[in-house]
């Protein structure tokens, strides 16, 4: 659609993700060698999104519950969607500018959410089934792969894309490498839409991030094969040296001294430059204090730790540092690291005013991330600590785009972001209530009342099962 | 338990153990779910007595001078039943010393018996405990051979007796993973199993006897088989295809007195109709719905209400994933209810699909499961509907003994509930 391409184009320049150039662009020298002008003015965005946005029809939906994403709960409202975009929201129709031919859906006893986000997914590279020929998610021949892109390992067709949509109204989620390595590699946004290319799944605009890791996962991996890091301190020695590196490359960069391109320290320097967001996998409080400082030392910001159990320790650094908690609800005791897990760690970070984010890192988990806010919310509550049902829908929505980076494009019911709306069956924060119909961009892509309107995957074709509810 | 009123003394010298007496007590006012199906009653009274329930309903009198525990605008319920676990055997799942669920080097595997190896002041059973488990079958997993050994059934109580029944039931793995355990196929998953139960059969007809020359099991895993040939002792199968249920629903037609019990069942509706007309019961994996293996393709959420409606008895069973809380897996039985298309199960079904289902497959529905009179006094009171993700666990009693909801996690939220130090390090708050 034009629209989409126009807003695309407009947002790729807001944040410096234009084709070409870059940080060093201002410095270019009509005298620079070949090699300089290739290492600096290289293309930024070689896989480009071809996301367009599907047709949609304008929709209003009157007498329902929203929860807007960013904290408040409105009664009785209306929604009005247009043009893939929300056009309006609020009380009264007559403020509303609704065109006669729109879809007009009762809402009452049902419930508006912002389309679900999941700031921590691995669907595409740790697909189902689970095979070894599908396993892509983790470059673990090296401690430090920035090199890697993760959108280079989704598979499209990955069944758990649909079972998100469906059961889970998600709408946006980061897929990242995994955690076997310091530093992962770049993450992937996508919309969650179906494709035959990864290129038309991607967030248009969205920017990258980078996945590192702490704790026993690199020590582990590496220290089984008696290489570097084999401990914490082998952790944070190899993240320190590589941003030292990063750091000299920056530097050469800008002083229009580089002579060839990599792409490890080309990923490094986004994350100097501001480009692009660190996600970082920490379980122990300790340790992402010390990451905290690691990252000022480095001159990067950690934009959100990922598992983060103990976050709950650190609530007050957390918020000081405006680092977010990506968390389960209740994950515990797998490993070592997880052993201080509590029920209570995003109600305990809320009360401490740290930014709240349920995540799933899990193709089950990410079916159910309202349920999972839900359980936080109890347990929070059993603990005294009251927190309202629209900030609890907050950390699925708004928090997760914030972290990742898309919150002013959605993330939100709020007029003139994208349509990216879930309309649930009950309050979200129930067990008993599931979507009924998700939109992205303003395209019904999901209907619980329309057999044929759920995705099926090319994997799913022709087998026990297809176009089943799921 | 029996035997819990005479070990409680010797609890005491126990660090971890705080058993006490159970209480007669009644708990009034509440709203009573008996967990056999039927519909919750309103402003109920459940009564225990020894340790067990006495009259659990709608006009229960409450005994004269009978000590009550006021349940208004609360939930109380059977204590949940875990078919299918690990508790008990782990502490941490990645710290190998501390995991005793995988003896893979073991000489033996059929004639293991996991009750020996039960920790009952794992974490991990108080933390299941806190989320309204009161037993749990203990399942041995992670052998080198299809056999996994001896389950034991236990109860999740704060003292040193964890066992309710041990060997009460033998596992083996078919399917995929029995597949790749017996040689890297099904075809040798079902030779091995059927040489095995053939040797049970040989030992059991002449117990003292020399054994044949060929034999593939050691003299102690071939006996631990005879009560599974001889129907004393239930065998679950842990199955997901269609055609690998099939599979195992024909072993009968060679061992007829084998007490077969599927776990998993991944494609349980593709086989419906086959497991009702065998009677076998199903402990199904809940809210499977992607193809994770070939042997999943089918897999989806309505799979357990369709096949409660083929008229299969199905309870829920193995839960995957890390979190403890069950509740949430019925709860969503529930929710399937209401969408189109789906099957899934009514609140009272689903309820007693972790009640008494699972303590009925497992042979053990008159000793506990739910409060029908005579069942242990395991009772959960919550602070909202349990099926809720949003509630909790308010009270829980084992045996009629009330328990500790404290626990390291507990500890843990109530010394960080402010997180910058105080006075003295936080080490100093306990």
């Amino acid at each position: 659609m034009k629209s989409r391409t126009l807003i695309a184009a407009a947002v790729l320049a807001a944040m410096g993700l234009g084709t070409t150039g870059g940080a060093g662009a201002k410095d270019k020298k009509d005298g620079d060698s070949a090699s300089v002008k290739a290492a600096r003015d290289f293309d930024k965005n070689p896989f480009p999104s071809t996301y367009r946005a599907y047709p949609s029809h304008p929709t209003l939906i009157t007498g329902v519950t929203v929860f807007d994403g960013k904290g408040a709960q409105i009664d009785n409202a209306a929604v009005l969607l247009r043009d893939g975009k929300i056009a309006a929201i609020g009380g009264a129709l007559a403020d509303m500018d609704v065109p006669s031919d729109a879809v007009r859906i009762d809402g009452t006893g049902k419930f508006i959410t912002p389309g679900i986000i999941d700031v921590h997914s691995h669907l595409g590279v740790y697909p189902s089934p689970a095979v070894q020929g599908h396993s892509d998610g983790n470059e673990m021949t090296s401690p430090t792969t920035p090199e890697v892109w993760a959108e280079h390992s989704v598979w499209p067709h990955d069944p758990g894309f649909s079972r998100a949509l469906a059961n889970g109204g998600v709408t946006s989620l980061e897929i990242l490498p995994g955690s076997g390595n310091l530093i992962g590699g770049r993450s992937v946004v996508l919309k969650n839409v179906y494709s035959r290319t990864v290129q038309g799944m991607k967030f248009p605009g969205a920017p990258y991030g980078l996945k590192m890791a702490c704790g026993e996962n690199p020590k582990r991996v590496y220290g089984e094969r008696n290489q570097m890091p084999s401990t914490r301190m082998g952790n944070f020695a190899v993240d320190r040296a590589t941003w030292i590196k990063a750091k000299e490359y920056r530097a050469k960069r800008d002083a229009g001294k580089l002579e060839e391109r990599s792409l490890a320290m080309e990923t490094l320097a986004g994350v100097l430059d501001g480009d692009i967001r660190v996600q970082n996998h920490c379980y122990r409080a300790d340790e992402m204090a010390q990451v905290l400082d690691m990252a000022k030392e480095a001159g990067y910001k950690v934009s959100a730790f990922h598992h983060a159990v103990e976050a709950y320790k650190i609530g007050d650094l957390l918020k000081a540092g405006d680092v977010c908690s990506a968390v389960w609800a209740d994950w515990w005791g797998f490993k070592m690291e997880a052993y201080d897990a509590v029920p209570e760690n995003a109600g305990l970070l809320y009360k401490a005013g740290a930014c709240v984010i349920i995540h799933s890192d899990d193709e089950n988990g990410i079916q159910r991330l309202n349920q999972e806010a839900a359980k936080a919310q109890g347990s929070a509550r059993r603990a005294g600590i009251e927190i309202p049902d629209g900030e609890v829908i907050r950390w699925i929505t708004f928090n997760a785009a914030k972290a990742i980076g898309i919150e002013k494009m959605t993330g939100s019911i709020e007029a003139g972001k994208m349509g990216d709306v879930v309309l649930w069956n009950g309050n979200p924060l129930s067990t008993y209530s599931r979507p009924e119909k998700v939109w992205i961009d303003g395209a019904l892509l999901y209907d619980a009342l329309d057999p044929k309107r759920r995705p099926v995957s090319d994997f799913e074709l022709g087998q026990p099962g297809e176009g089943d509810v799921k | 338990m029996r035997g819990r009123i005479t070990l409680a003394a010797l609890a005491l010298t126990l660090p971890f153990a705080q058993a006490a007496l159970a209480q007669d007590m009644a708990v009034i006012h509440g709203r009573i779910v008996i967990g056999d199906g039927t519909a919750p009653i309103d402003n109920g009274t459940v009564v225990i007595r020894g340790g067990k329930v006495v009259a659990a309903g709608a006009s229960v009198p409450v005994p004269a001078g009978m000590p009550v525990v006021d349940a208004a605008g609360k939930w109380v319920t059977p204590g949940l039943v875990l078919a299918i676990s690990d508790l008990g055997l782990v502490d941490v799942g990645s710290v190998e010393q501390s995991n005793d669920s995988a003896p893979a080097k073991a000489p033996f595997n059929a004639a293991l018996d996991i009750s020996a190896a039960i920790n009952p002041a794992a974490q991990p059973i108080a933390i299941s405990r806190t989320a309204g488990v009161t037993r749990a079958a203990v399942a041995p997993l992670g052998t080198n051979a299809i056999f996994g050994g001896q389950g034991a059934v236990i109860d999740l109580g704060s003292d040193p007796r964890p066992v309710t029944a041990a060997r009460a039931f033998q596992y083996v793995e078919l399917g995929e993973d029995g597949a790749r355990l017996a040689g890297g196929s099904r075809v040798a998953a079902y030779a091995v199993l059927r040489n095995a139960l053939t040797e049970a059969k040989e030992i059991a007809a002449t117990p003292a006897g020399s054994r044949r020359a060929d034999v593939l099991l050691t003299r102690r895993d071939a006996a631990a088989l005879v009560p599974v040939v001889t129907g004393r002792q239930p065998l679950y199968v842990h199955v997901e295809r269609a055609a690998d249920i099939r599979m195992a629903l024909g072993l009968k037609d060679d061992f007829p007195l084998l007490r077969l019990v599927i776990v998993g069942a991944s494609e349980g509706w593709l086989a419906a109709a086959d497991l009702a007309a065998a009677g076998v019961p199903v402990l199904a994996t809940p809210l499977n719905d992607l193809p994770a293996r070939f042997e999943q393709i089918g897999a989806t959420q309505s799979n357990v209400g369709r096949m409660a409606a083929a008229g299969v008895k199905v309870a829920l069973g193995a839960y995957g994933g890390m979190s403890p809380v069950v509740t949430q897996y019925a709860g969503n039985l529930v929710a399937l209810t209401r969408l189109p298309r789906a099957s899934g199960l009514t609140w009272d079904k689903a309820f007693a699909a972790i009640s008494s289902g699972p303590a009925e497959v497992m042979g053990m529905g008159d000793r506990f499961g739910s409060l029908r009179p005579g069942r242990a006094g395991d009772v959960v009171i919550w602070d909202g509907d349990p099926l809720e993700a949003r509630s909790g666990v308010v009270k829980i009693y084992i045996d009629g003994v009330e328990q500790p909801l404290s626990n390291h996690q507990s500890r843990l939220r109530d010394r960080y509930a402010v997180p910058s130090e105080g006075a003295l390090p936080k080490a100093y708050d306990w």
